[in-house]
């Protein structure tokens, strides 16, 4: 009679109890650096936050108490995610299009994306290192060696697997019925894919490009050898052929310096980049998950 | 219905529009056809620029420690031996850590929606770049982990792993921040591939009389096994190519030591530190070594696609 009543002592609840609770650990010590970091990064960085932070060059590190701003760093990280985004999206945009709605499925389309899925995985500074080879020591681009459009290049590889695979799989999903009625009223194959299939993945490519934008600016190892680093404003577009600073780069220079004033600008270059990266994804999370409530299609 | 489809696309068409047509899918070939242009460009650049080195020290710069731009002699086994210790040490810890927080989101224990907030803060602890995980493990995890590391080296001294004096930063330090950054990927495809074990399954599962555990031990964990060790083979390839947390916290030095809390050295933290600097025949060498780190991430990440395609799903 007692055994259809549930028994404590049972060896498997007693086992059922232990593993639940190492369960609930694993995900308290997976969340607890979480909330630590973040919690630290905004109240240790978001103190250092001034006025002059974002309009004053920072000064060369030294025995100066006053350590100067970012601005050439915050604009560099716009110019060079900028210049990454300028040639990744259109390649990537282009190569899913024709991934998926072109290919059939054969061997070459089977190694592309087998090709993006490694290109994914190669090491951030590998990127960094061929670009290096291929245009730093070369001197290709008008004799600069450094440059803020080396940095970008380097960059633009780590986005270009994102864009690809988005593209790819945003434009896999757009019923096939919408490419028929297309076809079938007499559009050729561009018009379908410039106006209904490629507006109806929208919004799907668009967050992952965005996602794949924001990874990107927070990269450094491939702009450690690439674009190096720039104490100076940003004035003309011939900058963008000599060093250029980055936030990422900042951080990586000043944490490693001995002295207070540049650790702390550091610390509120991580606060600006941590809190960018961390809205747009929550702002694309959010936006990603209203699009699956109100699918039209 | 793919016939419809070729059907269509061979209809006839004339002057401009056709050949716009004609453009616009060779641009889009043309263009997906870079991703294979830059990857073997890639490995032809390293291949090419590190044949000097290779050349000069063959095979033997891959477990000779010597690193001495002035007597020109170069071996990245510190490197090597670090990459490898670094990665693997820290998907030990992630792995357990990682597939039991992903348990813990895909089973009923908690609310669904306090279950959803921990799953999506985990996926953002991935978004963090890892210059400021760096700078945060500099300043807060290292005086904090201080007094442990004197601890480990009192009591644990005679193991070979703790056997020095912990001075600043070393390579646990490293192989705690590694853990850090891989506890999002592996949980998040932990995650995905235990969502995806059908219900029948469970449900099957419970109806023989099994427990809550014993269902997950024998049934679901097993049906989700492949996915799982993919995450965990995508996991390895970013730790061993992690460059700036590792760099800003392993204390770069090449004096082999097997000790984990003595300072050591990484491929990718050693191209980090030195190649601003290097030049001549040390630039051909630190080619080498991202040669070796290349080749490396390249057999884990082929052999992860390899095992999703192999032991995929099939349900």
């Amino acid at each position: 009679m007692n055994s259809l009543y549930y028994q404590k002592r049972l060896s498997r609840n007693i086992g059922d109890k232990f593993f639940t609770s190492l369960s609930v650990i694993c995900a308290l010590i997976a969340i607890l650096p979480l909330i630590f970091l973040v919690t630290y990064i905004l109240y240790k960085g978001g103190s250092q936050i001034t006025p002059e932070l974002f309009t004053l060059e920072p000064n060369p590190p030294g025995d100066d108490l006053d350590a100067g701003g970012i601005n050439p760093a915050l604009i560099g990280t716009l110019i060079i995610t900028t210049i990454a985004s300028i040639i990744a999206i259109p390649v990537g945009v282009g190569g899913g299009i024709y991934l998926a709605e072109y290919s059939k499925g054969g061997a070459f389309s089977r190694f592309i994306r087998f090709g993006v899925n490694v290109l994914a995985g190669v090491p951030s500074i590998i990127a960094g290192v061929f670009i290096y080879a291929l245009i730093v020591s070369t001197k290709i681009l008008f004799g600069s060696m450094y440059s803020g459009l080396a940095g970008g290049m380097a960059l633009s590889i780590l986005m270009l697997p994102t864009v690809i695979k988005t593209t790819d799989e945003g434009l896999k999903l757009v019923p096939n019925e919408l490419r028929y009625a297309s076809l079938g009223v007499g559009a050729s194959m561009y018009t379908t894919i410039l106006k209904v299939t490629l507006p109806s993945a929208f919004r799907s490519i668009a967050t992952g490009v965005v996602l794949g934008i924001a990874r990107a600016a927070g990269e450094t190892a491939p702009l450690i050898f690439t674009a190096l680093f720039s104490y100076y404003y940003i004035v003309g577009i011939e900058d963008l052929f000599y060093e250029m600073g980055s936030l990422a780069v900042l951080i990586y220079n000043f944490a490693l310096e001995p002295y207070d004033a540049q650790n702390k600008l550091a610390w509120a270059a991580s606060f600006i980049l941590v809190l960018s990266i961390l809205s747009v994804n929550i702002f694309s999370r959010i936006l990603a998950a209203f699009t699956e409530k109100t699918k039209r299609v | 219905m793919e016939e419809k489809l070729t059907l269509f696309k061979n209809r006839k068409r004339f002057g401009i529009e056709k050949n716009i047509d004609i453009i616009f899918k060779n641009t889009a070939l043309v263009l997906s056809s870079f991703v294979a242009i830059i990857l073997l460009g890639i490995i032809l650049v390293v291949f090419f620029q590190s044949f000097e080195s290779f050349s000069r020290y063959g095979l033997k710069f891959l477990i000779t420690s010597e690193w001495n731009p002035v007597k020109d002699e170069y071996g990245a086994f510190t490197a090597i031996y670090g990459t490898l210790v670094t990665s693997f040490l820290s998907l030990l810890i992630t792995i357990p850590l990682g597939v039991g927080t992903a348990i813990f989101i895909t089973e009923d224990f908690a609310p669904k929606v306090f279950r959803e907030i921990i799953g999506s803060f985990v996926e953002l602890l991935a978004a963090i770049p890892s210059v400021v995980l760096g700078l945060w493990a500099i300043f807060v995890m290292e005086p904090f982990f201080r007094a442990f590391f004197v601890f480990l080296h009192n009591f644990f001294g005679w193991i070979p792993l703790f056997s020095t004096e912990p001075t600043g930063r070393n390579s646990l330090l490293a192989i705690l921040i590694l853990v850090v950054m891989l506890l999002p990927i592996v949980t998040s495809i932990a995650r995905d591939s235990l969502n995806q074990v059908p219900k029948k399954l469970r449900n099957a599962a419970y109806g023989i009389g099994a427990s809550r555990w014993k269902t997950i031990f024998s049934v679901i964990l097993p049906a989700a096994l492949s996915g799982i060790m993919a995450g965990i083979l995508l996991a390895l390839g970013r730790a061993m190519g992690e460059t700036m947390a590792v760099t800003m916290i392993i204390g770069n030095s090449n004096a082999f030591s097997w000790s984990l809390l003595s300072p050591g050295y990484t491929i990718s933290s050693m191209l980090a530190n030195q190649f601003g600097e290097a030049d001549g025949s040390q630039v051909s060498s630190l080619f080498y070594a991202a040669f070796v780190l290349m080749i490396l991430s390249l057999v884990v990440n082929i052999f992860a696609q390899w095992l999703v395609k192999k032991f995929s799903l099939k349900y």
